[in-house]
Parts: C-alpha cells; structure tokens; sequence
C-alpha cells in the first residue's frame, strides 16, 4: 500500500484530470479509497482547498457514506453482506470464521494492516449469496471451502488480480421472460421513432400506455416528463436510478448487466423528449464490477452516433451520460438525496416541494427514473402503447421485474404481467411450506399466508421488486428484526422521529427478540411507528416501521409467544450496564451479578 | 374587502403571502405553533419536526409546508400535542440534558417547548450517549451533549456570518456537530462571539463563557411567562436571554 504522505500529491494528479468541480466530491472520494483504502487528512485538505469547500465539509462527506473511511482499513477492506437472506444461507457463520482465520475484530482493522472485516447492507446478490464485497469487487456463493482459500490468499497478500477470476463472475438467473426481457438490447430504433414522429407525439404514446415509475412509488412516467419538458430553464437533466438499495431487489443488476444499451436508450429517448444535453447513471457503489462494461457499452454508443451530439446526425440532438458511484447509502436511492449525492454532498432528502421534475440537479428540471422505467418507455416507442397494454391491468399496465430470494427453488429474477398473484409466482419459483412472503423490501410488506391469495399491481400489493420468501423454518422476528436493525443504520439523520425514533425501535424489538418484551413495549412500538410514519422528513423514515407493524398485525402467535411474563419489563439491562466495568478490571462472573456470586 | 389570501387554523383565520410558509403566517397573526429548529431569519429546515401540524388531514411540517388558500390546519389538538411531547422527548433522550445543572436552564428553548406541551418526563430510555465539551475558545463554550443538531448555528455561520464554522457529520444517529478547524476545536476556528452563530443557539450548546448564573433561576426568559408569549431564545433582546 502507498505511504499516505503522497495522498496530497495522488488527489492534486486526480483533480488536474478534468476542471475540477465540487458536485464531483463524492467521486474523487470513491477513488482515494479505492487507492488507500481511507481518505487521508492530505487528501482532505487538498480536496477542500481546490474544490474551495472547507475540510469539514468534505469529512462530513466522508463519514456519511459507509463504504468511505478516516482510518485505513488495510490491503484487503472485506465486508460481509447482512441482508437476510445472505443470512438465511449462513452469512453470520462465514463473518465469524473470517474473523477467527484472519484473527480479527469485526469492523476493526487489523493490527498487520492485512485486512478488515465488518458487515454491509444487502448487496444485490440474493440470488447468488452469501456475497463478500473485496475492495469494491463482489464475490458470490461463498461456501466455507471458497472462504478458507480467500483466507489463504489474503494471508499471501495475493493481488485480487491473482485471485481465481470464476470467483467474481455474476450470473443473470433470468428464470420468465416477457414484454422487457423477450428482445435483447435496443439500437437505436426508438430513437429513430422519437425523430419520425417527434417529441409531442411520442409523449403521448408515452401517456397512452399508462407507464408508471418501476422504482416502487409508481408515478406517472409520461406526466414527469412533461412536467420537466414544460418547466422553462436553461438546462434540463436525466438520471437513472440504479441505487437498488432495497433488500432483496437485484433485477437492476441484471438489466445493467445485460441490457445496458436499452438502459442508456431510453435515458437517450427521455433526454430528445424533455430536451436534456446531459444525464447521469446513478450507479450503487456495491455494482462498481459494472463500471468497466457500461463505460464500453457508453462507448459503443458513442461510436455508433447513438450518444454524443447530433445523435442519428439529427442537429441539435445532443446527449450524453456520465456514471456517479455511491459509497454505501440506501438514503441515497430517494430520488432527492441521490440529487444531493449527485452534486457531491451527504445524501440528505431535500425539502419537497419543489420537486426534482421543476428543481432538481444543480436546482434544474430533472428527470429521475428507475432503470426498469426506462427500459419499458424504449419498448413502448418501438411497439406502441396498445402492444404495452396487452399485458397487465387496466391500472397497472405492462410487467414488473422481481427480484426474487429466499427459500424457494430457483432464486433469480422473474418479468410477470402485472396483477399476478402472490401464489403464482410462489409455485413458480418452487416454494413450499411459505410462512411468510416480503414483498417490495424491507420497506414493502410481510404477508402472511391469507394473503397470497392478492395481486402484485399498484392497486393492490404495490412493488420495486424485491419479493424474499421465508418458509416455515424461519423465525419472523429474525426478519423483523434485520430490517429493524437495517434502517436504523441507513436512516440519513436528518430528523427527529426516524433518527431518534429509528433506534428506539430497533432497541424494542431486539428486547422483544430475546425473550424481554411486554405487552407495554407492544404499545410503545406501535407508539414510535405511528410517530415515524406521521412526522418523518423522507419515505425512508415512513416505511421503516412497516415490518414492526405487519409482524404485530400479521403474526399474533410469533410475538406473543415471545412476550415475557407480567405487563412490564425494565430496559435496563445490569449486564450491559455491568459489561464496561468487567471489561476494565478484566472481572467475568459468568452469570454473576451483584448479590450472586460476586 | 380584503382579498388577502386566508386559511384556517383552530378556528381562527390567517392571512399569508405566496411563498409564506404556515409557521411563518401563523407566527406573524401572533398564533403560537412550537418549534426549535426554525427561525424566520433563516432558510427552512425541517429537521427538529416539532412544529408538526394536521393540514387537511395529512402530518406535515409547518416550517416547509408553503400556506395555501382554505387550508385546514390543526395546531392544537391531542394527536398533534401527542406526537410533539414524543419528538421532545426523543430530543432529551439523544443527547445529554440535565437541566438543573445546564448554565441555560430557564431560558432554554427545548425546555420552555416542553413545559409549554405538556411533558412531565423524558419516557423513553436514555441513550447516555458520550460526547464532549469544547472550552477551547476564551469567549465561548460548546457542551455537544446538549446538541438537538438544529443546524441554526451552521446555517448562521454560512449564510450570514460567511465562515462555515460548523457543519454537520456522521449519519443516522451518528450524526454529530463538527467545527471547521485543523484540530476541530472552536479555539482554532474562525469562530467570534460577535457571529451571528453565537447567538442562535435554542439550548445550552453554544455558551458565553465568564458570566455564570447573572440572571437568577426564577428570573430568566422563561421562568415567569410561556414560550408561546415570549418568543424563541434568538430573538429575546440581549439581556432577556438569561445568561446568554
Ligand atoms: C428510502 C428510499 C429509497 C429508494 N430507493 C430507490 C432505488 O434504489 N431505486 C429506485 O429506482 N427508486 C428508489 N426510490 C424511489 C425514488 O425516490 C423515486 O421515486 C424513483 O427513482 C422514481 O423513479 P420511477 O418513477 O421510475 O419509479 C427510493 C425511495 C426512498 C424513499
Ligand atoms: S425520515 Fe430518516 S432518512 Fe428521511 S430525512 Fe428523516 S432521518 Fe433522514
Ligand atoms: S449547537 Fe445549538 S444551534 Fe448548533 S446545531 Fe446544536 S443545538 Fe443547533
């Protein structure tokens, strides 16, 4: 690893690159720890002086972001995904046995400068896990044997070069096949329709086909795209959403993997629409394995006049697309945090309104959609609204990808008519002896068998995708709780109730958990929950609650069996109060408190 | 006639601007909605919620949310009261306050807030967090145990005092105060008393140093009247403010 005192020097080379500018703080940050696996205080110091921010504008980047670090975390930054499904196939386990091998503490660095290991929030590899993240790189299906040889290589100090390279590689697992992923990548002929027949009209075959937003919230897509085409300015932007932060939701992935060129098309058809010259692609730093093939694919285009200026020698047709990592925030994934990010600050939601369609980057229109959304908007072009409406329902037309995990047969990702029902996809992807179905991530719903019988469609079971299933071997309170414990974690920190209120009840359902809860905590969390929902800032703070509140409403018998005896429990804890002091004077009466054995 | 534009809030009628926001109308028609994180002289926030009001049957925040012609706003009610007493007393299990021992005791806008909706006791458990004191700088003291994280100091050293002084790091309940300086202490900042940052402070984070208790407990900004008459801490004249 490079000395940090050349830190000043390797920023200073990297801003001199291009004219450098401070909405770019976050990528410059993404590189530095790329490189020294921290952010060394010369590097902060040269950051704030050319991009003229203070240093402590740019620590405040620094340690918003998870996968962004003050202190080295050594030659290999190793993290575990904890989403529940990589738990459900023994995550917890390999987290220990990689600690034990390497000798090490989780989330504490090394004592050699080796390695790291600490825990991260779902990866997007729920079809392929349990997922490490190697500096950046994925490595899926991690069994204890693939572990033991990556303790052995780390212990080399093998360059993940030298590594076995099948170790990395990410399969699609594309199980049904529909209007989306029945044709391979477009080549520019919804651009040439959008030329043929011209903005107006095909925004109207846009409306026509009744299009709404694939990210979760569905909002009409045509009705943003006219909002930012009408709102007058001087520039307007594009971003595509690929922050697939949500548990359990991965179908962004394989869509950027394999059908990246329709991606970049209808971000390309939205651009000749609104009238945009520039677009971002929003790219979750756990994707960074995609970067080298969407730059060529960006490349490609551009060689092939489908991107750049005067697209298809149309004059004045002019766009093109930048790639924006994030480093570890699912805040980032709303639409105004990821402006935010975007621009290079802490992904904070922004006060709305003004929405992104009148002020959204650098205060301009902008268009922020799904990567799915724009998929479907270049299969309307190329096939028409009535084509489009052939499948789905009258108020959810077209399909949905699902992104689906858990305990079932064949884990991967699914395109359905939209108003499928729940049981349908279930025996589909093989499950039986379902205890439990979450639809549309930790945010989305627990349901329980009497509701499977529901639809997946914005008028019923509304859903980004993500769809993990859990059989009767499963505690619902381990998933509860891991989602808990999830957004408790991303919660931006902006406001009171989900800051505040966010661990509050991760506390109680831990104490509900292990056998501490009472009928008084039950009231409390549903206090806190209402609270979230009612007074939060962003959509974060008010669906974290959503499982707390399916599990008291949805799974009577799994909580109250779990309640202790008597209407209250103290949260006071002697224990953990205790622990500091044992762990000072080095004293562990096992089982000893005071008055016992002590 | 009038043909101001008007909405309603607990029966009474308030005349607003475009653009004013429902806080902003109401604090201006001498109708009282609490709140910490907002102050007129300073771009919306949002953060503390405190100030949240029913409008039209949705939760929203009052300092963000633009008034609006026949709007239907609720200000006083149990459900509102109820959810406020909870986000206070979020704010005092967070941090560190232990008010019979705070120098801004009496004159403190989080306490006053909360006499002034009702709440006895902190209810929920105490999270103790451990922060620091900063003495470092001669004119003034920062105690972060009693940061609410407002972000007012931040936001007057940026848009008026032009230092960025203090901004904020760390994320989720993480989040934490820091101050611009190569050691991150106020003594090595920018930092004056004279700032407009010195003065905003709604609790005992931000403190003048060398003038302990000169207003007795019993005669300060809120011991004899209610925040809803007297009005936040940064615009008490200089004097009325306890100690500050
Ligand atoms: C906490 C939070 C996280 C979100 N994450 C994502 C995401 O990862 N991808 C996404 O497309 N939309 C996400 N959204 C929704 C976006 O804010 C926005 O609605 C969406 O990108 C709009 O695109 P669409 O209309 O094509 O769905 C998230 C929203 C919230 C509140
Ligand atoms: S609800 Fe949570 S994530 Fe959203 S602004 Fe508030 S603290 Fe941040
Ligand atoms: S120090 Fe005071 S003004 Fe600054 S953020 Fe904290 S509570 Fe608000």
């Amino acid at each position: 690893m490079n000395p940090a005192s050349d830190a000043g020097i390797f920023t200073e080379r990297l801003l001199n690159e291009g004219g450098a500018q401070a909405t770019d703080l976050l990528q410059y940050l993404c590189s530095i720890q790329q490189h020294y696996s921290c952010i060394p205080p010369q590097a902060v110091e040269t950051l704030a002086r050319v991009l003229a921010l203070t240093p402590s504008v740019v620590l405040g980047v620094i340690e918003f972001y998870s996968f962004l670090h003050r202190t080295p975390r050594g030659q290999f930054d190793i993290l575990v995904s904890d989403s529940i499904t990589d738990q459900m196939l023994g995550s917890r386990d390999l987290l220990q046995r990689l600690c034990d091998r390497l000798g090490v503490c989780v989330s504490q660095p090394g004592s050699d400068g080796r390695a790291t290991v600490a825990t991260t929030s779902c990866t997007g590899m729920c079809d392929q896990g349990p997922a490490l993240l190697i500096n950046g790189q994925v490595v899926t299906r991690v069994d204890n044997e693939r572990l033991d040889r990556i303790v052995a290589l780390v212990q080399a100090g093998s360059p993940l070069e030298d590594w076995p390279q099948d170790w990395f590689s990410v399969s699609d697992n594309v199980y049904r096949r529909d209007q989306l992923l029945d044709e391979h990548s477009a080549n520019g002929d919804s651009l040439r329709v959008l030329l043929d027949r011209g903005a107006a009209d095909l925004l109207q075959e846009l409306d026509d086909s009744g299009l709404r937003g694939r990210g979760g919230a569905g909002f009409s897509t045509a009705l943003k795209w006219k909002l930012c085409r009408d709102a007058s300015a001087d520039e307007r932007y594009v971003v595509c959403n690929a922050d697939e932060g949500e548990p359990g939701t991965f179908k962004d992935r394989v869509l950027l993997q394999s059908w990246a060129d329709t991606v970049f098309e209808g971000m390309t058809l939205c651009a000749g629409i609104i009238g945009a010259r520039r677009g971002f692609l929003y790219l979750r730093g756990e994707y960074r394995y995609l970067l080298d093939s969407l730059h060529t694919a960006l490349e490609n285009r551009r060689a092939s006049g489908l991107l750049g200026s005067a697209i298809l020698g149309e004059p004045g047709f002019d766009f093109d697309i930048d790639i924006h990592l994030g480093a570890g925030a699912y805040i980032c994934g709303e639409e105004s945090a990821l402006i935010e990010s975007l621009e290079g600050k802490r992904g904070i939601p922004r006060i709305r309104p003004p929405f992104p369609v009148t002020s959204g980057y650098r205060n301009r229109p902008t268009v922020v959609n799904n990567v799915e959304t724009f998929m479907a908007a270049v299969r309307i072009a190329e096939h028409g609204s009535a084509w489009f409406r052939s499948k789905g329902t009258a108020q959810s037309p077209g399909t949905k990808l699902l992104s689906i995990s858990g305990d079932c047969r064949d884990r991967g990702v699914y395109e359905y008519p939209l108003g499928v029902s729940i049981e349908e996809v279930l025996s589909d992807c093989g499950a039986d002896d379902v205890q439990a179905v979450q639809v549309a991530g930790a945010a989305g719903r627990t349901l329980p068998p009497a509701e499977f019988g529901r639809t997946l469609a914005f008028e019923d079971v509304a859903t980004g995708g993500s769809f993990m299933v859990f059989d009767h071997t499963r505690d619902v309170l381990d998933v509860v709780q891991n989602f808990t414990r999830f957004f408790a974690h991303e919660s931006c920190g902006f406001c009171t109730p989900c800051r505040v209120g966010g661990s509050l009840l991760r506390d109680l359902v831990d104490k509900l958990h292990d056998g501490h809860g009472s009928e008084y905590d039950i009231r409390e969390m549903r206090d806190i929950a209402g609270l979230m929902q009612a007074a939060s800032h962003c959509g974060l703070g008010h669906t974290a609650p959503a499982p707390v509140l399916d599990l008291l409403d949805h799974f009577p018998d799994v909580w109250r069996q779990r309640l202790a005896a008597g209407g209250f429990e103290p949260s006071f804890d002697i224990d953990a109060a205790l622990s500091e002091a044992k762990q000072l004077t080095g004293r562990d009466h096992s089982g000893g408190r005071m008055g016992g054995d002590v | 006639m009038n043909t101001r534009k008007t909405f309603r809030m607990d029966g009474r009628t308030i005349p607003f601007e475009d653009g004013q926001s429902i806080i902003d109308a109401a604090l201006a028609a001498g109708e009282y909605i609490p709140h910490l994180c907002h102050n007129p002289e300073f771009t919306p926030h949002g953060s503390c919620r405190v100030c949240t009001v029913d409008v039209d049957g949705r939760m929203v925040s009052a300092c963000t949310q633009p008034a609006a012609e026949g709007q239907q706003v609720v200000n006083n009610s149990d459900p509102v009261n109820h959810y406020r007493r909870r986000l206070l007393q979020m704010l005092f299990v967070e941090g560190n306050h232990v008010c019979p021992g705070c120098e801004k005791s009496g004159a403190c806008q989080l306490q006053a807030v909360a006499y002034y909706t009702g709440m006895l006791a902190p209810h929920f458990t105490h999270f103790f967090p451990r922060r620091e004191v900063d003495a470092s700088h001669p004119d003034t003291v920062i105690d972060f145990n009693r940061c609410i994280l407002c972000e007012l100091c931040v936001r007057a050293s940026r848009d008026v005092d032009g230092k960025n002084v203090f901004s904020i790091s760390g994320r989720g309940i993480q989040s934490r105060l820091i101050i611009n300086s190569n050691t991150g202490r106020l003594g090595d900042s920018d930092y004056d008393r004279a700032d407009k940052a010195a003065s905003v402070c709604p609790v005992g984070a931000i403190l003048p140093k060398h003038q302990g208790y000169e207003v007795p407990i019993g005669e300060r900004l809120y011991d004899q009247r209610p925040i809803s008459v007297v009005g936040d801490v940064a615009q008490a004249k200089q004097g009325d403010n306890g100690d500050g």
